[in-house]
């Protein structure tokens, strides 16, 4: 009952803002005025003046493309420098030295790529200025990115007969300036209201009531870096724990925000989309199409959970839910969350493409992990990254159009742009080079013997880490199922290279449809266009994006979660 | 033909096809189908494994992988032979047409002469090989016309039949819109000079025949941009599949049992994976396609033609002979100046008996209908025939003279006699003509006696295609030479969306081009050589058989039948055909669920038994399931060819009802059909001790 009311309140809160911020942010893509002109205008206006941009140039698809990797590589290599740097650098109040190179890249790849995957522990690896001015500073820029490329395709399937689909450096000011920024703020002081440290001073020593021993409390500027850790689909911890961390998610109430604050701009940028394509059903029906998909799986999740452990029950241990248990699977959950808020976050994480956690996936039951594994797999695009989830989403409506267009008898057309072979190619690039790198991915290093070397649970299981490990990177997932010892050489490369691939050469084919798109005429709709906001159509893209996801992943998950499920419950 | 030897024939057909599938196998040819081609390779490969295990080194037993082997060939004989049919019926045709392209004599006309009286135009006899284009050719009543060309002089009736398969013979006359003729075709009455438009090969028949029989065969978009998909689920299933095997070795170590899955397994997961289905029967769609057209008497000059008709937002319907019967017929006597209904019925009646044209009879008739009046001829009635000068017709007897004629000829008539002009009829006149409607006035000795009400009449059933057709989300629009009244009177009527009056071609061509400004795709019916520029900037135009050469080579199509009502069916077989691929695509990759259930626990079942739980099939055996799942995989191939040939049937309704159809069928169809399918192999295998 507890847990209903939980998921309703959730669920509607993130409905209630949905609208507002939407409308917002397609205000602020479109150039129109917002009631924060009066503040950030001027500071626009300033930063152009000061980098020589001229906000009303735009670019074709291409320089669109260049700026974008050009930006991204710059920030990575800052953030490689910074890491390596640290150790001369000041804000190091523990003294950390240099992280090592193969860690460094791991890291800088993973920032650069709204990844965020963590190979290093945050509280023994980085200081306070490598946090704020690197990992922080990219989490602002990589959400921006997401975003600006998703804005370019918005435009591309608006405009007609044109090269043009926007200016890169404005989408990105816009991005941080107006939504990202004023965000955080508010988020990150919800979150020092509520516990999350902020501070600059050294880490604490404390006496701990376990017969007096002394114990290190790591500290930091941290509320400031969980905000848009949250906000823009990041997910890297200030802690190593990540929000599981008293320090970086103390109450239930921050525990709410945060998760909250995961899914709304995805949420938000679906209405943004159908603000902005002049037609708000188009925005509520992929809204649709990932909630159904979301909640679906959620309820897997939870009931998994809840169901408890088999192995457990033979052990004599009470897993039925009381007044004063929260019965099922406790292992490796913050009793201070419990299994529905677990189970949501590990849910809501994985569908978004932030991957922080506030209990550990790996000790989750084998359907219970499934999920989270399963909602990566099926490419970042059930809320997905900001922006990058919409994108990803709009390359599986590409592929519904297609085949349901046919099926009407028509040359298949999404919003008024015909949909041939150029977009067939590029949509198809787009699901398939995640699928390319989690499986083979996965397949090198079940076959190396750097790969293996780390497996500490060789079965079924210590299977599923290392899928799981290439689901995230592969997706930008970024978050771990742990159980896999992952900061050494041969991962940090191989899921570098994942992350990497997995962002650029996914944005690019992107940004290739959308030149393609705003080069096109625009057909006006008749009875034989086939309407994509209907609950048909619904039905449909979630068909195809779950046909796809399974059709992919089934023999893989067999081998991992599914027979291990089938293991325990026989 | 006899039933027996369209037996025969069939037969004939069919071993052919069966001949070619097997000549197809070449892997040049394979190539240009990514997804037959992985099967070839895939049955290449099981022949290699099966080999080996002949010579005692083989991973499963022979049996087993000497059946799968099997079973991927035929797959791929399958696909070949879905394409060799549908290319089969075209041959036929082509074969046809070719024994009228025979080489025949010519008799050329020497290039000095000057004037082309009959008897002046000397000849030499050539072969048709030989001429030209703007070569003059002479043919007489039984000759067989040696080329494609324009009249230059004469007037003849010529059997078109070997082009058309329409016996009845047809005019054709030198200027004007029925001045081209085609080779192969037979002269049957008077002669002809012609002057050759084609070189040889380059002709009518000779495209038709290269059409037909699919050797120019062209990829077009829609085609291109699915291969493109369709290889990319191949991609992704090979990747599933080679992944496969690192993972299955690694689940062998981890778990301390069984032995890894082998290639033959493999080979057959990706086999059955791969969209198959569609990938089988992608081109004998699209040859299908081609050959309802055909069937239909519309030759299509390409297949992107085809395609294009399935897109057509807009249709340009000529009014003449579309939309309305050829001519107008009277429908009403409306007296005038007191006069009586009868009296005006008989004096109409009396002026037309002799009037031969449609409208003429058609005042008899209504005469008659009406008012139950039989028009005699009585000794003594003089005819006044209609004239270019006095612009009116009309009888003579006992002193009283009736005419007929166009309102300002006969008001004139009336005034120049000194009557006045009864202060009814111009209101008349003009309440016919606001209605779309042709007034006629008629007098007696000078005198009105009312007016008779012509007008055009819709065909039947016109109003319910056009209702129709807007429900496919397509518009109408009816070009007429009238004027805006009586166009707007007839679209009404009609029920057209739009209409363009005193319509010119520059006008024409104006209209089609704004349409495509805005997005859409228009498609026109044209048989004037005036018609051609807009011919040739509509997307789907189609020529009339009886038209022009010019308009015929502007136009992407040309109907055999002549018929500009068919432009509606031929955007039907475009719908037909895109709707065709899109179900099976789906239908295809719907399949794929059920064969991970038979193969997933079947491939993995010495190292985790307890995959069985996912056989919820109850396959009996690991190689049962496998063997019933590549066996499925490949007789819905042949299962299927029959829908491909003949196209998923299109209804003229919306596009979200017509989605939510075909999702039920194909869509729900293809995930549950397999499961079925597999199960009911499984048991016959089990059955007849086949594992």
């Amino acid at each position: 009952m507890s847990a209903w009311l939980q998921l309703i309140i959730y669920f509607g809160t993130l409905l209630l803002l949905t609208k507002s911020l939407g409308a917002y942010m397609a205000k602020v893509y479109q150039g129109e005025r917002v009631f924060l002109n009066p503040i950030l205008g001027p500071v626009e206006r300033f930063l152009y003046r000061l980098s020589g941009i001229d906000p009303r140039s735009e670019m074709t698809w291409k320089t669109y493309a260049v700026a974008m990797l050009l930006f991204n590589i710059l920030g990575l290599i800052a953030i490689y420098l910074l890491q390596r740097l640290q150790g001369t650098l000041p804000l190091n109040p523990q003294g950390l030295g240099a992280a090592a190179p193969d860690s460094a890249w791991n890291t800088a790849v993973s920032f650069a790529t709204n990844t965020n995957w963590q190979g290093y522990g945050g509280e023994t690896t980085m200081s306070y200025l490598t946090q704020m001015l690197g990992m922080t500073v990219q989490n602002f820029l990589s959400a921006a990115t997401g975003m600006a490329v998703m804005v370019a395709l918005i435009r591309g399937i608006v405009r007609h007969t044109t090269k043009e689909i926007g200016n890169f450096w404005v989408d990105m000011t816009r991005s941080v300036l107006y939504i990202l920024l004023p965000l955080s703020l508010v988020l990150a002081l919800a979150l020092v209201s509520q516990g999350v440290v902020q501070t600059f001073s050294e880490y604490k020593t404390a006496t701990s009531l376990q017969s007096g021993e002394t114990q290190l409390i790591a500290v930091g500027p941290a509320a400031s870096q969980v905000a848009i850790k949250q906000l823009g689909t990041n997910g890297g911890g200030f802690f190593n724990v990540n929000s599981a961390h008293p320090l970086e998610n103390p109450t239930p109430f921050s525990n709410f925000l945060e998760m909250l604050s995961i899914l709304l701009i995805p949420a938000a940028l679906c209405y943004t989309y159908g603000k902005m394509v002049g037609d708000t059903r188009q925005g509520w029906a992929l809204l649709a199409v990932m909630t159904i998909v979301l909640v679906a799986l959620l309820s897997v999740a939870i009931w998994s959970e809840q169901s408890g452990n088999p192995m457990l029950a033979k052990l004599g241990i009470d897993q039925a839910q009381s007044a004063t248990n929260p019965g099922g699977n406790m292992e490796g959950k913050e009793v201070r969350f419990g299994i529905v808020n677990s189970a949501l976050w590990a849910t809501v994480t994985t569908a978004a493409s932030n991957g922080s956690v506030n209990s550990m996936h790996d000790s989750f039951m084998p359907l219970g992990g499934l999920v989270p594994m399963w909602l990566m797999q099926l490419g970042e695009i059930i809320y997905g990254g900001v922006g990058s989830g919409l994108y990803g989403m709009l390359a599986f409506v590409i592929i519904a159009v297609f085949v349901s267009g046919l099926m009407v008898g028509r040359t298949p057309e999404y919003l008024g742009k015909k949909i041939e072979a150029y977009e067939m190619k590029m949509a198809s690039i787009i699901i398939l080079i995640p699928v390319f790198l989690v499986l083979s991915g996965t397949a090198v290093a079940l076959m190396s013997e750097a790969g293996r070397a780390t497996i500490y649970n060789p079965s079924a299981h210590g299977f599923s880490e290392v899928l799981y490990a290439f689901s995230s990177a592969a997706n930008n997932n970024g978050s771990a199922f742990a159980g896999l010892g992952a900061n050494n050489p041969f991962y940090n490369i191989a899921l570098g290279i994942a992350m990497f691939i997995a962002r650029y050469w996914l944005a690019i084919p992107v940004l290739a449809i959308a030149g393609s798109l705003a080069n096109k005429k625009k057909v006006p709709a008749s009875a034989g266009t086939l309407p994509t906001h209907t609950p048909l159509f619904i039905v449909w893209v979630i068909g195809v994006i779950i046909i796809v996801g399974a059709l992919s992943f089934l023999p893989a998950l067999a081998l991992g979660p599914i027979v291990e499920h089938l293991m325990i419950f026989g | 033909m006899t039933t027996k030897n369209k037996t025969q024939a069939r037969r004939e057909m069919y071993q052919r096809a069966v001949l070619d599938s097997f000549i197809k196998l070449n892997p040049r040819w394979m190539v240009r189908n990514p997804v037959m081609f992985v099967v070839e390779v895939g049955s290449v490969l099981t022949t290699l494994l099966w080999i080996q295990s002949l010579v005692g080194k083989g991973e499963a037993p022979a049996g087993f992988i000497g059946a799968i082997a099997l079973w991927l060939w035929f797959t791929v004989l399958f696909a070949n032979f879905s394409e060799a049919v549908a290319e089969g019926r075209g041959k036929a045709q082509a074969e046809s047409l070719r024994k009228a392209r025979q080489d025949t004599p010519a008799k050329k006309v020497s290039s000095n002469v000057k004037t082309f009286e009959r008897d002046n135009v000397e000849t030499e006899t050539v072969s048709s090989t030989s001429l030209r284009k703007d070569d003059l050719y002479l043919v007489e009543a039984g000759d067989i016309l040696p080329a494609d060309g324009e009249i230059v002089v004469g007037i003849a009736s010529v059997d078109e039949s070997a082009v058309t398969g329409e016996s009845a013979p047809v005019v054709r006359e030198a200027g004007g819109d029925r001045s081209a003729v085609t080779g192969g075709t037979r002269l049957l009455s008077d002669w002809l000079i012609i002057r050759v438009s084609a070189d040889p090969g380059q002709g009518f028949l000779d495209r038709m025949i290269s059409m037909v029989e699919g050797a120019k065969r062209q990829k077009t978009p829609n085609e291109i941009a699915l291969n493109i998909l369709l290889a990319g689920f191949t991609i992704i299933f090979l990747i599933v599949c080679a992944t496969l095997l690192p993972y299955s070795i690694y689940s062998v170590e981890a778990s301390g049992s069984g032995t890894p899955i082998t290639i033959t397994v493999l080979i057959a997961l990706l086999v059955c994976l791969i969209p198959t289905t569609i990938g089988g029967l992608l081109s004998a769609i699209g040859i299908a396609g081609m050959d309802r057209m055909i069937q239909r008497n519309v030759i299509a000059m390409s297949g992107r033609a085809v395609e294009a008709a399935g897109d057509v937002d807009v249709l340009l319907l000529d009014k003449t002979g579309t939309i309305t019967l050829g001519n107008r017929q009277a429908v009403e006597f409306i007296p005038v100046n007191g006069a009586n209904a009868n009296d005006l019925a008989e004096a109409a009646q009396l002026a037309s008996l002799a009037d031969e044209t449609p409208e003429g009879r058609s005042i008899v008739v209504l005469a008659k209908e009406k008012f139950g009046l039989r028009g005699h001829t009585v000794d003594g009635m003089h005819f006044i025939p209609f004239t270019a000068q006095t612009r009116m017709s009309g009888v003579n007897f006992n002193g009283t003279q009736i005419r007929k004629g166009a309102p300002d000829t006969m008001m004139g008539l009336i005034q120049s006699n000194g009557n006045g002009v009864a202060s009814d009829l111009k209101p008349t006149v003009d309440s016919i003509a606001r209605a779309g409607g042709t007034p006629l006035v008629v007098t007696r000795d000078n005198k009105a006696l009312g007016v008779i009400h012509l007008k055009d009449i819709v065909k039947g059933g016109m109003k319910e295609r056009f209702a129709q057709l807007r429900k496919m989300g397509i518009k109408t629009v009816m070009i007429t030479g009238d004027n805006p009244l009586t166009a707007a009177a007839i679209a009404a009527e009609a029920g057209v969306d739009d209409f363009l009056a005193q319509a010119t071609p520059e006008a024409k061509l104006k209209l089609i081009r704004e349409y495509q400004t805005g997005g859409r795709l228009v498609a026109m019916t044209g048989d004037g050589t005036n018609d051609a520029p807009a011919l040739a900037q509509a997307d789907v135009a189609v020529a009339m058989n009886t038209g022009t050469q010019p308009a015929r080579e502007a136009a992407n199509m040309v109907d055999l039948d002549s018929n500009p009502t068919k432009l509606i069916e031929i955007v039907e077989i475009g719908k037909q055909l895109l709707m065709t691929r899109g179900a099976l695509t789906t239908f295809s990759l719907a399949n794929d669920v059920s064969k991970y259930f038979a193969i997933i626990p079947a491939a993995f079942a010495s190292t985790y038994p307890q995959l069985n739980a996912l056989n919820i099939m109850r396959l009996a055996t690991p190689d049962s399931a496998i063997m019933s799942a590549v066996i499925f995989n490949a007789l819905i191939i042949i299962a299927l060819i029959p829908l491909a040939l003949r196209g998923v049937p299109y209804r003229a309704v919306g596009a979200a009802q017509l989605l939510r159809d075909n999702l039920l069928i194909y869509g729900l169809g293809g995930l549950l059909v397999p499961f079925i399918g597999i199960k009911v192999i499984d048991m016959l295998l089990v059955a007849l001790h086949l594992v």
